[in-house]
């Protein structure tokens, strides 16, 4: 397309624009500020102080982050297969189920090996519900947009007759697991009294964190230094050309959404088990719809991915400050950014090429 | 296509005013000038034929008429009077109607609905329908277009389809009528119905407009013509005053003779032979209808034919794109038909040059030496297992433009971003460099640079006088026969026979237009 | 089950469909132009929240009503700039809809009136109440029509409009001009643009008629289902409605059955907590998942094949 609309230098494409476009939702998101009677750079002051002035902070803009690259990762793969997976929310919340299962019926086993199996459970259950969608787009057409909307609710109701029916015990009012003892250690801070004996800040940082760093690697490696990654690089820009290859685009297609509800299941992991450490309603919280913005915003690429869900990260975390700070100010601010962004980013992601390739032409003259 | 063209063919009386003057027509796509300062005169009533290359501008021309495009510059009248024609609505206005080469139809919807759309004449359709179930009736009457005015549009073959385009143009008052390339996806039969029909709408006082690339059709129909030649209107000639030599070489300018240095062939063992191989679209249509043929060692072997006729998907069958209805492809003793499958049929030794370039033969987003392994991404020695090792595939692709002289050569860029014989010399070097034995080719030199087309049909010959065998199909005659040892004509699915490279331009010709005394 | 309770769950079978059908036909006239909308639950979420706060503060269900077609309409906008204007991925952007829609009716009902999101509840007379029938009190104690009565009877007016748009849209697109035009631009635009007629303007008047509708079924939610706005309270209606269309192959009458059909299931996993079959007991939660799991189903054409116009999602250009 880029072509089509006329030729940007690669800085402006993967840097400017993205730029551009979060100076532009930020400036709107000011402008309701605005309209509420608060001050828009005194709340952005706040954000920033909530978010990076302190570890407590940093702890949670990387918690949150954490997921953001997940779900993120996820709407990337299944992009550069040329397929929308808008169920990264229900693929993360049924991933829960796997996580949930391993953790508590293996509990007798020394942690090493719950916490692996636990993670792998998620992975397999987040893949399995991006998978279904991904099988009856390749083989029976159904549109994948549409049927993984559709496998959101699936999922969403599934999990609270679940939840409440088979894991909440009885008596217990609150619809939730009881705990998985064995994922405490998962925990920065309960590693840091148990092994250094020191006192960490209560923040929802764990190990999981590095699980996103090792997934960052290895969309990046899949996708490029893989010859599946070719395939399923090649069936999303030009499925034409992949038959020609010899490539067969059901079978990616299933690949790819198998890989990319993996990595949604994964932030299954960060909640559940590092978190929460028991299953609990609506736990992907809208992560999932979170990782599209991410996505879109990170150009699909798991290094732009990573700056986007810190940046989302803060945000999030900035705007719970905020609306300690402001009561005026709702954290719902954040999910109207949030939507911003993906408008900007994804729907209107031609609306300033134009003006730019222009300037750019006449500067290169 | 259609030669026998045999029905009374009144005196055309034309009127003084002409139907149509474009004056200085100039348009530009970017850096395409597709429109070089156009100026012609349509006379009323008559058919007046537009002939040229693909890319000469003849299809811009008239979409600019048609309001579909704006031109940069210059005038159009009709019928004397200066025209503004800013979009389709205001062509139609001015009785002007267009069949394009896509028909523009919908397809759920009826020959009345369609036929209606945008002629409702009222905020109700009910009255305009039964209006045009009317006026259907009398064109089908007049003109021998009958439709059934009830048939969903899309289950109409189409022949039909394109009558309800002409019906769709008529109803709205068409006085003159464009058609873009109407005989490229008719049979002989209906392409000759088509002339009959517009024989009689220029008797009935309309003006027709016909665009083609085929000089056949020209002479057999119509009363003027104009050359058009890499944007430019080259000529306006009165075609009976005119002759196929001239308007050929009007048409390619100074007649660019390709002149290929080759020996002898020396021909081999068979390498491949194709055996009563057929194969059905979904409708059930034989695309390609019991061929058989056979391809040795050291010769090129050429398939001449208008497009459409089958070609496509004979290459598609062969390399295993798609699978045979029946009949076997047997490659160095082995039917890889029932195999059906790109990778199997490439690692048995053939390699694939696609027709389509852009759709088929590289993917434009990705950077060239990505390009370059396309079909042969999942080859060891890119990487072993899953890995694909990067430096690996640089470094093959930096040596094969070296090779193959390919400018820029630069392995990083974007395929999309080297000119089209660039991007053809990727994908030969791409496909060359695994040693094939069997070099199936499409259209080698489509939308390639004189200097490209050269070096293509160096490497091609190269490739034959190693020993290997070459399968060249493409619709550039002078292209088959300069290189061809032996010559095979398609015409709709069928091999109409067999020529030698020596062979009379004039009988390949008939071949291809379906007229033949050994067709089986 | 217990059938003294079936009166009851079709009249609420029926105001639980209203806003299904409303989202379903908004949905129908912008996909039928070849608009892809995802950001009906959105444009009702926005909407809903106009109504009941434009209705709280003027006092007047009808200004609630103007507010939110405005509001809705705004968004349906927004979604036609950047799906034809810009050729955007519609997709994505009902999706940035949704969010912004989700969020902002949050934030503002949190800035204006300090209750969490909420807005305040509604008198009656600021709302769309129920219009009961002449004579429907009467039939009240008479077998059998006094349960057609309590169907029937007892519903906003909105209802009652809603009921009759549904052989409005069916004869519109049918029979008149703009339907002709409107199901042709989805199908074909190349045909529309070549017969003279804007394919810009044909779509945008679709994404208008869905804004409208839109509005319309969020200020039913927020002053005639309930008194007031609160987060989330679509409840994922707009993408109910979505199935609905998908159920119903994007045509006006099959679209009305499949929101009653979908509005039952509603309404009976609200009365009954549960269905028991043969002495199984059906949980209420599968119930609630069936429009969607019925929709895939029908998706994947293992109960026939439901095919959406040709060109629904594709940004037009001219060349092709």
């Amino acid at each position: 397309m880029a072509n089509a609309r006329g030729e940007l230098p690669t800085w402006v494409d993967i840097g400017l624009i993205p730029l551009l476009n979060l100076f532009i939702a930020l400036l709107v998101a000011g402008l309701v500020v605005l309209i509420i009677g608060e001050n828009p750079l005194e709340a952005m002051w706040i954000m920033l102080k909530g978010a990076v002035g302190s570890i407590k902070g940093w702890g949670y803009v990387l918690y949150y982050a954490t997921n953001f690259i997940f779900t993120g990762l996820a709407v990337s793969v299944a992009f550069h297969a040329g397929l929308f997976n808008i169920g990264g929310e229900g693929q993360a919340y049924f991933a829960g189920l796997g996580a949930a299962i391993v953790g508590l019926s293996l509990e007798f086993l020394p942690w090493p090996i719950v916490i692996p199996l636990a993670i792998l459970a998620s992975i397999l259950f987040g893949a399995f519900w991006a998978w279904i969608p991904g099988y009856l787009q390749a083989k029976r057409g159904s549109h994948i947009v549409i049927t993984t909307i559709m496998f959101n609710f699936i999922g969403a109701s599934l999990m609270v007759y679940l939840i409440n029916n088979w894991f909440r015990p009885v008596g217990k009012m609150a619809v939730e697991s009881r705990e998985i003892t064995g994922a405490y250690i998962l925990s920065f801070r309960e590693i840091g009294l148990q092994f250094f004996g020191v006192r960490l800040p209560s923040t929802p940082l764990n190990l999981t964190v590095f699980l996103a760093v090792i997934a960052v690697v290895f969309v990046w490696y899949l996708l490029w230094r893989t010859k599946l990654g070719y395939e399923i690089r090649a069936v999303g820009a030009n499925p034409e050309a992949a038959i020609y290859a010899g490539i067969k685009p059901d079978r990616i297609i299933i690949i790819a959404m198998a890989i990319s509800g993996g990595l949604a299941g994964l932030m299954a992991v960060n909640e559940v088990l590092g978190v929460q450490h028991r299953l609990l309603l609506e736990f992907a919280g809208g992560a999932g719809f979170v990782g599209i913005a991410v996505a879109l915003m990170g150009r699909s690429h798991p290094v732009g991915i990573v700056f986007a869900a810190m940046l989302f990260g803060l945000l999030y975390q900035g705007g719970a400050e905020l609306s300690f700070a402001k009561p005026l100010i709702s954290r719902d601010m954040i999910v109207v950014i949030q939507g911003l962004v993906i408008l900007f980013m994804g729907a209107l992601e031609y609306a300033f090429r134009p003006t730019l390739a222009a300037i750019f032409a006449n500067v290169e003259d | 296509m259609a030669l026998s063209l045999s029905w009374e063919r009144a005196e055309p009386k034309f009127t003084m005013t002409p139907a149509i003057e474009l004056i200085g027509i100039d348009k530009r796509f970017g850096a395409v000038h597709a429109n070089k300062d156009v100026s012609m005169t349509i006379a009323q009533g008559s058919i007046h034929g537009i002939i040229g290359e693909n890319g000469a501008g003849k299809s811009t021309l008239m979409s600019i008429l048609f309001g579909f495009y704006a031109a940069d510059k210059g005038e159009i009248k009709v019928k004397g009077q200066p025209a503004k024609i800013k979009s389709s609505f205001d062509a139609i206005n001015l009785g002007i109607g267009m069949v394009h080469q896509h028909f523009m139809l919908v397809d759920p919807f009826t020959v009345l609905e369609n036929v209606v759309l945008g002629a409702e004449g009222g905020r109700l359709i009910g009255p305009a329908l039964a209006k045009a179930r009317a006026e259907l009736t009398r064109l089908a009457r007049d003109y021998e277009l009958d439709v059934d005015p009830d048939a969903i549009v899309g289950e109409l073959p189409v022949g039909l389809q394109q009558r309800v385009e002409i019906l769709k143009a008529l109803f709205k008052g068409a006085e003159t009528l464009i058609l873009d390339e109407p005989t490229g996806v008719l049979t002989p039969d209906e392409a000759d119905h088509l002339f009959r029909i517009l024989g009689q709408l220029r008797d009935q006082g309309k003006t027709v407009i016909l665009i083609t690339h085929k000089l056949r059709e020209i002479m057999a129909i119509t009363d003027h013509v104009s050359v058009m030649r890499r944007g430019e209107l080259v000529a306006t000639k009165q075609t009976s005053q005119t002759s196929v030599e001239e308007l050929a070489e009007l048409m390619v300018g100074r007649r660019v003779l390709l002149r290929v240095e080759k020996g002898k062939a020396k021909p081999g063992a068979v390498v491949l032979e194709v055996k009563n191989l057929t194969w059905r679209d979904s409708k059930g249509t034989a695309r390609v209808d019991n061929v058989s043929f056979t391809v040795r060692a050291g010769e090129i072997v050429g398939i001449a034919g208008v497009s459409g006729n089958g070609q496509s998907e004979l290459l598609e069958l062969i390399s295993g794109i798609s699978k045979p209805t029946s009949g076997q492809i047997i490659f160095e003793g082995k039917d890889i038909g029932i195999l059906g499958d790109p990778r199997h049929v490439r690692q048995e030794g053939l390699a694939h040059v696609p027709e389509d370039r852009q759709h088929r033969g590289l993917i434009s987003s990705f950077d060239a030496s990505e390009s370059g392994i396309l079909g042969w991404h999942y080859d060891e020695s890119l990487g072993h297992g899953f890995r694909l090792d990067r430096e690996a595939v640089v470094n093959r692709c930096q040596s094969e433009m070296r090779e193959f002289d390919v400018r820029p050569g630069d392995p990083l860029l974007k395929s999309a971003k080297f000119s089209g014989g660039n991007q053809q010399k990727i994908i030969l070097a791409r496909e060359l460099k695994r040693n094939p034995d069997l070099l199936i080719v499409g259209q080698p030199t489509r939308g390639v640079d004189i200097g490209a087309i050269e070096f293509i049909h160096k490497r091609l010959i190269e490739l034959r006088d190693q020993g290997k065998a070459v399968l060249l199909v493409s619709v550039e005659l002078d292209e088959i026969r300069s290189l061809s040892d032996r010559i095979l004509v398609m015409f709709a699915g069928r091999i109409m026979g067999e020529r030698d490279a020596s062979s009379d331009e004039r009988e390949i010709g008939l071949l291809m237009a379906g007229v033949s005394k050994d067709a089986a | 089950m217990d059938f003294s309770l079936l009166p009851e769950i079709l009249a609420s079978t029926i105001r639980l469909s209203v806003p299904l059908v409303l989202a379903c036909l908004a949905g129908l006239w912008s996909e039928r132009s070849g608009i892809v909308d995802i950001g009906l639950e959105g444009k009702m979420l926005a909407a809903a929240f106009a109504a009941a706060a434009a209705a709280a503060h003027f006092q007047s269900a009808w200004i609630g009503m103007v507010f939110a077609i405005l509001v809705s309409l705004g968004l349906a906008l927004v979604h036609g700039y950047a799906s034809i204007n810009q050729r955007g991925n519609q997709v994505v952007s009902g999706v940035a809809i949704n969010m912004m829609a989700a969020g902002l009716a949050v934030v503002l009902g949190n800035t204006w009136f300090k209750e969490g999101g909420r807005t305040p509840a509604l008198p009656g007379s600021a709302r769309f109440l129920p219009i009961d029938l002449p004579g429907s009190a009467v039939l009240a104690d008479v077998p059998l029509l006094g349960a057609i009565a309590t169907i029937i009877s007892g519903h906003s007016i909105i209802t009652y409009v809603t009921i009759l748009l549904v052989p409005l849209t069916a004869w519109a697109l049918a029979k008149t001009r703009f339907g002709l035009r409107l199901r042709a631009v989805g199908e074909n635009p190349h045909a529309v643009d070549t017969a003279g007629i804007s394919v810009a303007l044909l779509r945008y008047k679709a994404v208008i008629i869905a804004g409208i509708l839109c509005g319309v079924a969020g200020a039913f939610l927020s002053t005639s289902l309930s008194a007031s706005f609160v987060r989330d309270m679509t409840a994922g209606r707009g993408f109910m409605a979505l199935a609905a269309l998908i159920f119903a192959g994007w045509r006006a009458w099959p679209a009305l059955f499949a929101c009653l059909l979908f509005g039952f299931l509603q309404a009976s996993g609200n009365y009954l907590q549960g269905v028991h079959l043969g002495g199984v007991e059906v949980p209420v939660q599968f119930i609630n998942m069936l429009p969607y799991l019925l929709t895939v189903i029908l998706l994947a054409g293992f109960i026939g094949k439901s095919i959406p116009p040709k060109a629904s999602g594709i940004p037009y250009t001219k060349d092709r």
